[in-house]
């Protein structure tokens, strides 16, 4: 691939011809060419948007980012009016968009693993509704599923005529449901549960050390459930066992109390997690089917019961093939919440489209829009790569 | 007993107790939801023809808002008296379709005219202003020939802007390898929205002043090279699974860059990564149905503007389940094509049915 034009006896002039003929000399031409084509054409694009921009009186760059923004947004998960800044106005939508995207990597994780694993199922029954699932749901496309669920939720009965669920009540204003009263009880059960979870996991991690260097067997399981139930309960009880509970009532048009998962949430939720559910759904498909014969038979020789040799046997193997789709998956996931700009969720694109409609920037939403969902791809990725070397084989 | 319709219910569904159990359970819940389902959508329901009032008088299904409203849904705004001309050129559109996958056409000396006429037919009728039809503006496309269009253009404009980022991406010029490693994950980590916005907002910013490029286009480029950023790693998995002996052997006949490319390492890698290679480009076609955020009058958004007649908004369950059919059957026809080819391709690589 190299050189071939040394030839210490020709002319000069067949040396010149060599030289230019020799492949690495006429790669960098290329490369020099190509380079100076790009920045040339870049050069062109760039006085042209700065013409633009002046016949336009737009001026650039993100100064108005402090300036009051002056748009309401239905949904926050910080407190925000519409006299705070753009900046803040973008940070809600990004945490709105966060907080779809993780509720629905949670759902769709949840129903992929249940419809895949039900896909490999001996029930031949079971396994067909299964693969209806996928395909139905797969090959529609997800925006099409987010404004069904939009419309149909739209098209519930008003909180006069709600339909009655159990502690809860379904209306065209979304879900409403019965939550505890908010109480500091609730939140420091809630940090012992946290606490409780970090410590069975250092738990196992001790046990396997004990079991691996001494070959003392620890029974890990039942100290970590005593240690998930009984840690939070006694937060629960030494905060002096609060019970009330916050029940939504009807007044008037509409439910005081209770919590509200509103409609464009559920919608968008239910579209982008029921539409990945199906792609994972084939991952954890492919992923168990990916496990050689011989080791269920193993398996099954030394007596496991299924759910031992789903848990020991299938699921740490079928990950190593599972985590690297998995992860695209979860990253278009993430992508996919933009399309709450046809249902009026307020995540990060569409607040990015008012405020592109509202000042004229467009140039500067649009990038801090990429910018965003470049770094939301990219912790996604490294994470899940983290994971993958997690439980990647280990040769020892 | 190996062999009989009882060894078969045991062995797939009784198997024991617990399946026996799940196999009851499925089996009411499906015949629950299937009587219902047949009751509200053929045996209470409303045929094509009915009118709004027996709609109303009804308690199934309403299969006339389909019957009332299909043409809005299949051609949008397209002018009423016209609407002949998207439905020849779906036609024309889907010949040419059938043409370009049976094998007997696929050299480039019938395909490249089949389409260079087929599309100058289809622009023709589209657009009009000559041959006696009235001018169609392009704004005022819409429904299925519209999201043929956008599906057409990003595989025709998509497919061979993708070979090229792929072999640049395999490339030994590090410049020009870092120049595709760059666009093809820039433009796989954002949302396909972004570029929409920037194709309709910011793109115009870019251009002098006195030059325009239609809308429908710069849509068309977007969503074209977006999707040319998946199908570029795609085929760079092709690439890669080229055999190393396969370069050398080219090295050995001392073929050059553009024939050992073109004659040896393409025809191999695209035939491997065949499969993928159709599944993105079904994952194109729902894609489309992206550009209703930008106001563009492809099928779903020509829906969506029909449910807004209060008349018949109430039926929306129908007609959303009448545009996922027309998606599902669309789909459905390219995957059952995709595993053809393959079996095809396999066929052709062990003739004797041995590997």
């Amino acid at each position: 691939m190299m050189k071939q034009s040394d030839n210490p006896g020709a002319s000069t002039a067949f040396r010149l011809f060599t030289f230019l003929g020799s492949k690495t000399v006429r790669s960098w031409c290329y490369q020099f060419l190509l380079a100076a084509l790009l920045i040339g054409f870049s050069y062109w694009l760039y006085s042209n948007v700065v013409d633009n921009l002046r016949a336009q009186r737009i001026a650039t760059g993100f100064g108005f980012l402090p300036q009051s923004a002056q748009f309401a947004i239905g949904e926050t998960l910080i407190d925000y009016t519409p006299q705070d800044s753009y900046a803040r106005a973008v940070l809600v939508g990004l945490l709105n968009t966060l907080y779809v995207t993780v509720c629905g990597i949670v759902l769709a994780t949840v129903l992929g693993f249940m419809v895949g694993i039900g896909r490999v199922s001996k029930n031949w029954l079971l396994a067909k509704v299964c693969v209806t699932y996928v395909e139905l749901l797969r090959n529609v496309p997800v925006i099409l599923q987010v404004i069904f669920w939009s419309v149909v939720i739209r098209n519930l009965p008003s909180p006069r005529g709600a339909i009655e669920l159990p502690g809860g009540f379904l209306t065209n204003r979304g879900l409403t449901f019965t939550v505890p009263a908010a109480d500091n009880g609730w939140l420091w059960t809630l940090v012992a549960l946290f606490a409780a979870l970090v410590l069975s996991a250092l738990v196992s991690g001790l046990a396997r050390r004990l079991r691996e260097q001494h070959g003392k067997l620890l029974p890990v399981g039942r100290i970590r459930l005593a240690l998930v139930i009984a840690l939070p309960l006694l937060a629960w009880l030494m905060c002096g066992a609060p019970h009330e509970l916050n029940r939504p009532e009807l007044r008037g048009f509409n439910f005081k109390g209770g919590f509200t998962i509103s409609p464009e949430f559920t919608a968008l939720l239910l579209g982008i997690a029921l539409y990945s559910s199906s792609f994972i759904a084939e991952i954890v498909r492919a992923g168990i089917q990916s496990v050689p014969k011989g080791q269920l038979e193993a398996a099954r020789a030394l007596s496991f019961s299924p759910w031992h040799l789903m848990r020991h046997v299938i699921i740490p193997q079928a990950m190593r093939v599972m985590v690297p789709p998995l992860a695209s998956q979860y990253v278009s996931l993430a992508k996919n919440s933009s399309i709450a700009v046809v249902v009026g969720y307020p995540e990060l694109a569409n607040i990015s489209n008012t405020l592109m409609n509202q000042t004229g920037q467009a140039l500067e939403a649009i990038a801090i829009m990429m910018v965003v969902y470049l770094i939301i791809s990219g912790t996604t990725s490294l994470l899940m790569n983290l994971f993958n070397r997690y439980v990647a084989i280990k040769e020892r | 007993m190996q062999n009989g319709v009882l060894y078969w219910l045991h062995r797939h569904l009784f198997s024991s107790v617990f399946q026996t159990l799940l196999t009851l359970l499925l089996l009411t819940v499906l015949v629950l939801v299937g009587a219902a389902l047949l009751r509200w959508g053929v045996i209470d329901a409303v045929g094509f023809s009915g009118t709004v009032e027996q709609c109303r008088a009804a308690t199934g299904a309403c299969w006339a808002v389909i019957g009332e409203k299909y043409r809005p849904i299949l051609f949008g705004l397209y002018p009423y008296n016209e609407q002949w001309r998207p439905a020849l050129a779906m036609l024309v559109w889907f010949v040419t379709l059938v043409l370009t996958l049976s094998p007997v056409c696929w050299h480039s000396r019938v395909l490249w005219p089949l389409w260079i006429v087929s599309l100058a037919a289809m622009s023709v009728l589209m657009s009009g202003g000559v041959f006696g039809l009235p001018s169609v503006a392009s704004s005022d496309w819409g429904g299925l020939p519209l999201t043929l269009l956008l599906f057409s253009g990003t595989v025709i404009i998509g497919m061979p802007v993708s070979v090229v980022l792929a072999l640049g991406r395999r490339s030994p010029l590090p410049f020009l390898r870092g120049l595709s490693v760059t666009f093809i994950e820039g433009l796989r980590g954002v949302p396909l929205i972004t570029i929409l916005f920037v194709a309709v907002n910011v793109f115009p910013l870019f251009l002098p002043p006195d030059m325009e490029v239609n809308k429908l286009l710069r849509i068309i480029v977007g969503i074209a090279l977006f999707f040319a950023c998946y199908q570029a790693e795609v085929i760079r998995g092709g690439l890669q699974s080229v055999p190393r002996g396969q370069y050398e052997a080219a090295a050995v006949l001392n073929l050059g860059y553009w024939h050992t490319t073109t004659k040896i390492i393409l025809p191999q890698a695209l035939r491997i990564c065949l499969p993928a290679v159709t599944n993105h480009i079904i994952a194109a076609m729902k894609n489309t149905s992206f550009v209703i955020i930008i106001g563009l009058f492809d099928v779903l958004t020509a829906t969506t503007a029909v449910m807004q007649d209060p008349q018949w908004r109430r039926y929306y369950i129908e007609t959303y389940v009448f545009i996922a059919c027309l998606y599902l059957l669309f789909g459905f026809m390219l995957s059952r094509y995709a595993v053809w080819v393959e079996g095809r391709i396999d066929a052709s690589r062990n003739p004797e049915g041995v590997s």
